[in-house]
């Protein structure tokens, strides 16, 4: 019963943060109205989320956080000192990263962040789901760019969404 | 305001257009679609990023109360903006566009 009246817990009060900084305001009626949103929403978009939302270790999920914004601006720095440099010395690649995720969730959120961060695009999820295609604007050793994706970015991640 | 402020706003604004502008030059040096894709995606994210930082302390101490837009805005670019990439990257594969990697063999055969 609870369930169905509430099948996000964790998406109603998100979504209500975000209509209150839609309307930039915290007043008591806009707050009623963001918690209504928050519950309505999830129920009319049942469908496109079957499986429930676990985090299961909010602290690791912060850290993940935190690595992913430090990456991003030596991403900006390293990818602007490329795009300043020689073209012709880059060396693109694409890299198959196997993938130890089975949850939509979790592969969509790894698939985003690779696209946030240092000069990688994800490119394809293998039909199988066991790998994830990634493009490399400068890749000089494909192993150690795979082993820093699943070290860095896939074993938090499992962690927070799996067990 | 503090002339203290108009220093790290200026900074701010200076350090966002430089690394958009940057993200736009990738479009125009680099050779090939898929590397072409790294320069927008990731060069403007710390731009538009400290632009918007600039424009929320800016807003906010103007003393009209807290402006939190941006922090809006940042999240809406921060989950399309990868997105766009992953699909514009997709789309390439299928469409097998010329490359300067090498293509995976099996990359371009239409999914079933």
């Amino acid at each position: 019963m609870f369930r169905r009246l509430l099948p996000h817990p964790l998406l109603t009060p998100a979504l209500a943060a975000v209509w209150l900084l839609l309307v930039n305001s915290a007043a008591p009626g806009h707050i009623v109205l963001g918690l209504f949103l928050g519950w309505a929403i999830p129920l009319f978009t049942l469908r496109f989320w079957p499986e429930p939302v676990r985090i299961r270790r909010p602290l690791t999920l912060l850290r993940f956080v935190m690595v992913v914004l430090y990456d991003i601006v030596v991403a900006n720095l390293a990818v602007a000192r490329r795009i300043l440099g020689r073209p012709e010395r880059l060396r693109p690649a694409f890299v198959e990263v196997p993938l130890a995720l089975t949850s939509d969730l979790a592969i969509s959120l790894l698939a985003n962040t690779i696209c946030l961060t240092p000069g990688t695009v994800s490119a394809r999820l293998a039909p199988d789901r066991a790998s994830l295609l990634v493009h490399g604007l400068d890749v000089a050793d494909a192993q150690a760019l795979i082993h820093s994706i699943k070290q860095r970015y896939e074993a938090p991640l499992k962690e927070v969404f799996e067990c | 305001m503090s002339e203290m402020m108009d220093y790290v706003l200026s900074f701010l604004i200076l350090t966002g257009a430089v690394f958009t502008f940057i993200g736009s030059l990738g479009l125009a040096r680099l050779r090939d679609f898929y590397t072409r894709l790294h320069g927008p995606t990731k060069a403007t994210t710390l731009g538009v990023g400290s632009l918007l930082v600039a424009s929320a302390v800016y807003f906010s101490t103007r003393g009209e109360g807290v402006s939190l837009h941006e922090v809006l805005v940042t999240l809406f670019l921060f989950i399309t903006a990868p997105v766009s990439a992953h699909l514009l990257a997709k789309a390439a594969l299928h469409l097998r566009l010329k490359s300067l990697a090498k293509a995976p063999e099996e990359a371009g055969r239409p999914e079933t």
